[in-house]
């Protein structure tokens, strides 16, 4: 823990070495780490596969890099659920790399833990912030609830899908559309993107006073991404979407304290030979939460 | 039926001792083919290792950022262009010089025997050329754990005289 501290002050200062090697730390610590930002900023980026996202949130980082913001992303992709290992992609459609210091893109495999959140991704983010990180951007494999799941713990979220795919009605049953802040339809250039989006306006037409603006932008071609990034900055988060991102930070805390408690082997182990209840085994587990186990920085 | 479900769990299921790795696999400079590179990245994924891929066309410096960002371990170069004799020595320079001694650089592609030699001096550990069963991979990056657990240089900053090949 001490490890993390000195790391904080050096990655603080602008060390790039690091401040990747404190989001190793933080990721693989045993205690959860605690960090109080003065603020953050947060935006969850989150649709169906192939529709733009990486090569979309390329086009931002050039985009707020050049307003003066400081851009970090933290990339999703999926574990192989056989081997457990991951192919990781994502940043070849950033384009970050030349964007310098005011960059910062982080592949993360997603999936290794139970409900799919990647261990210890809100600390992650709160360190980014504290170290002068003004925009975090976590993207997601958005196809199912665990992948949103994660989005839902930015403070907001952006849908992205792309022409005529259909896959915005797959986002409506999942609760996405609901949730998202904003919604972009990429691939403007592209037939079909217009009538998309008019297809999703009437869909939220039906809900009554829903104002939210769905954009036509095209990632590859550089438009529309001025009018996407204003309707983001000028999103308030909704209350519904603060009760959502609590309730989720409040789960993914509870499964990081049942998995990161050292007993938790032999608490399974008892509970096959039934020699516990499973009552008493959340009560045990739950037990390391008096112990703190917190860790202040 | 139930014998071979336990030898399924016995080959699926990791050892004790089996610690997933990051691996950058990247293709540095002016050179378009990427199947071997991604021939690669899937047969370590497929051993439970997490790989990022740059993508095309890096320059040493993008590459250097990319290991650094990821905080990965490992990095396998890619080149079949022919300039491996001049970007491969300075991306270890680079690595070197960014404090990342502790990575292990393994290269592979269309590369000269009579050039095997400079490039372990520059702190190359391995060279895979056309043919080499993807398993070898496997077995250099376990040798490499076995050498880390025990404390011997492996990393492009460590003391050079140890090559897998």
């Amino acid at each position: 823990m001490r490890r993390i501290g000195e790391l904080l002050e050096l990655a603080k200062s602008g060390d790039r070495r690091s401040l990747s090697r404190l989001i190793t730390e933080i990721s693989e610590s045993e205690e959860t780490p605690r960090f109080q930002p003065n603020s953050t900023w947060t935006l969850g980026v989150t649709g169906p596969p192939g529709s733009g996202k990486s090569t979309l949130i390329g086009q931002m980082m050039k985009h707020w890099v050049s307003s003066g913001e400081r851009v970090a992303v933290l990339a999703l992709d999926p574990s192989s659920p056989i081997s457990g290992g991951s192919f990781l992609a994502d940043r070849i459609r950033m384009d970050g790399n030349d964007l310098g210091k005011n960059s910062f893109v982080r592949s993360i495999p997603a999936g290794k833990t139970p409900g799919g959140i990647p261990r210890r991704i809100i600390q992650v983010c709160q360190a980014l912030s504290v170290c002068g990180w003004t925009r975090i951007v976590i993207e997601t494999v958005g196809t199912g609830q665990s992948e949103f799941r994660i989005a839902s713990l930015a403070d907001r979220i952006l849908l992205v899908d792309g022409p005529e795919r259909g896959d915005i009605i797959q986002a409506e049953k999942a609760g996405i559309l609901e949730l998202a802040d904003v919604i972009a339809i990429n691939k403007s250039d592209l037939p079909g993107a217009a009538s998309s989006a008019q297809n999703i306006r009437i869909s939220l037409s039906l809900s009554g006073n829903d104002n939210r603006e769905v954009i036509l932008v095209s990632a590859i071609e550089g438009e529309g991404i001025e009018e996407l990034i204003s309707s983001i900055e000028s999103c308030e988060p909704k209350n519904t979407t603060i009760e959502l991102t609590m309730r989720e930070r409040l789960l993914s805390e509870w499964d990081s304290i049942i998995v990161s408690n050292p007993e938790i082997d032999e608490i399974i182990a008892k509970l096959c030979d039934g020699s516990i209840t499973m009552s008493k085994a959340i009560q045990t587990l739950g037990k390391s939460i008096d112990h703190g186990g917190d860790l202040d920085f | 039926m139930r014998e071979n479900f336990f030898r399924f769990l016995e080959v699926m299921l990791p050892s004790a001792d089996y610690r997933n790795m990051r691996i950058v696999i990247a293709k540095p400079g002016l050179d378009g083919h990427d199947r071997g590179a991604k021939i690669i990245a899937r047969a370590l994924r497929d051993a439970g290792h997490d790989v990022i891929y740059t993508g095309l066309r890096k320059t040493p410096d993008e590459i250097v950022g990319i290991v650094n960002d990821e905080d990965a371990e490992v990095l396998g170069l890619s080149t079949l262009s022919g300039a491996h004799d001049s970007l491969i020595p300075m991306i270890c320079d680079g690595l070197r010089g960014a404090s990342l001694g502790k990575v292990v650089v393994f290269a592979g592609g269309i590369i000269p025997e009579r050039d095997l030699d400079m490039l372990y001096k520059s702190g190359v550990r391995a060279v895979f050329g056309p043919g080499t069963p993807t398993s070898e991979v496997l077995d250099f990056l376990d040798e490499v754990t076995i050498r880390n657990q025990n404390q011997n240089p492996t990393g492009v900053g460590d003391d050079l005289g140890w090559n897998w090949n």
